[in-house]
């Protein structure tokens, strides 16, 4: 088989000016184009609503724990991030509830099976989207933390009301 | 009449009578002056070593793409060479034979020196429960910040680098 061999260079390529030229236009060029930086700390992404951040949880209109310890999201979590202990709830409709409910956020991967699986709907996955810490400890969150970020959501499932 | 007028003596010390030679001293000394400058120019200057082992690199690279533009906080010159970097960020999943590679690496870094754990993996091995798999970056080298996330976005590790920086200007030298 003939390889082909490259052509000898013309002038134009040879004496490497226009070529370099070409580049600072096209440099220059972008000077003029609309600019895409998006200004972190001061301006923020605007987070569509599919989008999976950190995992919640999240207490319905009454002030209750919408978790009642299935431990599906345990069972379900890839990286096994959530830790639950359970708790008999004796004044209460409903018979059991998370004693602690911890999710280690540097484990978790956002896949977002513990909100598909929940059958309570007690878990969501949030827009946050930010999160840094120092150690590894206080980026596991407890139950207190995960409720204080999930607030309430408000539910027309009123089973255990009248139970 | 003289030209000359006097500035009121106010305050309890106005001439600083009590006042003893360290702590005049204290306020004068120009050496703490000086680490507030070196520790700004650190922090502005920052000189990333990317280690990037696994998906977590192309967020990383993202971060230094015109969209999020980590030049606006000085961070944007990578170094391959470990040499001349001062952060290590190490994005992805670090496996027991990287291990020593990654140690090697931090260990040739000059000092002072930092390092973000970016992504589930490399902060605590993520979902890789695995006999191959380094179970957090922290086993070897001392890590200052950790992003959770897999991987995190690139805002992500911008708040990082700003969280490193502000970790650099209260640092105790």
């Amino acid at each position: 088989m003939l390889v082909q061999r490259p052509r000898s260079l013309s002038l134009g390529e040879r004496v490497y000016l226009p070529g370099i030229l070409k580049g600072m236009w096209l440099t220059f060029k972008h000077m003029l184009r609309p600019k895409v930086t998006l200004r972190y700390p001061e301006e923020k992404w605007k987070v569509p609503d599919y989008y999976r951040g950190l995992p919640v949880l999240v207490s319905d209109q009454n002030g209750r724990t919408k978790c009642v310890a299935c431990f599906l999201c345990q069972w379900v979590c890839p990286p096994r991030a959530i830790t639950i202990q359970a708790q008999e709830l004796a004044s209460s409709n409903v018979e059991k509830g998370p004693h602690e409910f911890e999710i280690n956020m540097l484990r978790c991967i956002m896949c977002g099976y513990c909100e598909e699986v929940c059958p309570e709907e007690a878990i969501f996955m949030s827009k946050n989207y930010e999160l840094t810490g120092k150690s590894r400890q206080e980026l596991i969150f407890n139950k207190d933390r995960l409720l204080k970020l999930g607030g309430t959501r408000f539910d027309t499932i009123r089973k255990w009301d009248h139970k | 009449m003289s030209a000359w007028v006097l500035p009121e003596p106010v305050g309890a010390d106005p001439y600083q009578v009590g006042k003893s030679d360290e702590d005049a001293l204290k306020d004068s000394l120009f050496t703490t002056r000086l680490d507030e400058l070196v520790s700004w120019s650190r922090k502005n200057s920052l000189w990333p070593m990317p280690m990037g082992l696994a998906c977590c690199a192309i967020e990383l690279m993202a971060m230094v793409g015109p969209r999020f533009d980590v030049a606006r906080f000085g961070a944007e010159a990578l170094r391959f060479s470990p040499r001349q970097a001062d952060l290590m960020i190490v994005a992805g999943t670090v496996s027991k034979k990287m291990a020593p590679a990654l140690k090697k690496i931090y260990d040739q870094m000059p000092e002072p020196k930092w390092v973000i754990a970016m992504g589930a993996c490399a902060s605590s091995g993520g979902m890789f429960h695995s006999y191959s798999t380094v179970q957090g970056v922290d086993e070897i080298v001392p890590v200052d910040i950790y992003i959770p996330g897999c991987p995190p976005r690139p805002e992500a590790l911008i708040a990082g680098i700003l969280e490193i920086q502000k970790k650099i200007a209260s640092e105790k030298r």
